[in-house]
């Protein structure tokens, strides 16, 4: 599990990190509307991108298992939802402390954004029910698969139709009614680089994981052990 | 949250007393806390797998002076 490239991934993703949090706290400027609430902005957006990327990720690395039938693939695609499911958690509650502060409510219902996320969250929540309910490698391998494409194609289409719909009062970030200033751009981009670096290294830590604990299983088959 | 794009950079510390720090601490915290909880589980997964290798090693090398 103690590879170089997984050490150099995980020091630059410490360091990124670090240089994130030097410039959320003592560069970037408080905004003029909601003050310092607005740094959990570059915590709660970042893991919000990277979380659905990660989905989608998860997705193509599904067709890629279902085109090979190498079961590395869907060893791949596995992790990058489980850990997005993890990154999933974490905005659902960092967003909820945000609208707590900002809106006087920990959820808001009618606000399609939320709710869309939340639906997309519960989606991937039956994944691993889903997976383990299969005994089977090879059919729970393909039927993984299956589902991870199409709820990867589900994401971007839940993403569009929100961004379209007419009424929302939660804040869009990378859309023309936001007018970020330089420094607070400049923030933003180092805190979602820093977050898919994190995604990165914790997606190999896992996938060292598991390979080790596959190698485990067949070496003790062999060696009669179990 | 709409971003005035004339508005100049207030001091941190001057903002600090009227602003909902508390909030902004708890998401961090509640953040640095998933991480860690994560981090931990890895390392008790971690050392389950040293002990079965330690065991698997113990064994073969029992088998071994048996077959000598």
């Amino acid at each position: 599990m103690r590879s170089p490239s997984l050490r150099a991934l995980s020091i630059s993703t410490v360091a990124a990190f670090c240089v994130a949090l030097s410039l959320v706290f003592f560069y970037a400027p408080i905004e003029a509307e909601e003050g310092f609430l607005q740094k959990i902005f570059y915590l709660h957006v970042p893991l919000a991108i990277v979380s659905l990327s990660g989905f989608v990720i998860g997705g193509l690395l599904a067709i890629a298992h279902l085109r090979t039938r190498d079961q590395r693939w869907d060893l791949r695609s596995y992790v990058a939802i489980h850990m997005s499911l993890i990154f999933g958690a974490a905005v659902l509650l960092t967003g909820s402390i945000w609208a707590r502060a900002s809106w006087g409510h920990w959820w808001v219902w009618n606000e399609p954004t939320l709710v869309s996320f939340l639906i997309i969250f519960l989606l991937y929540a039956t994944y691993q029910p889903l997976r383990f309910a299969i005994e089977d490698p090879e059919r729970q391998a393909r039927y993984a698969s299956v589902f991870a494409i199409t709820a990867g194609a589900f994401v971007p289409l839940n993403f569009m139709a929100v961004r379209l719909s007419a009424s929302y009062v939660h804040p869009r970030v990378l859309g023309s009614s936001s007018n970020l200033p330089g420094p607070m751009m400049l923030t933003f981009l180092v805190s979602l680089g820093a977050m898919a670096l994190l995604f990165a290294t914790l997606c190999s830590y896992e996938l060292a994981a598991k390979r080790t604990r596959i190698l485990l299983k067949a070496r003790s088959r062999i060696l009669g052990f179990q | 949250m709409i971003f005035s794009a004339g508005s100049s950079p207030t001091s941190l510390a001057a903002t600090l007393p009227n602003s909902n720090s508390g909030y902004v601490a708890a998401a961090y915290i509640v953040f640095l806390a998933i991480v860690l909880i994560y981090v931990a589980i890895m390392a008790v997964r971690l050392g389950r797998v040293e002990r079965k290798v330690r065991e698997m090693n113990a064994r073969e090398r029992e088998k071994e002076r048996e077959s000598v």
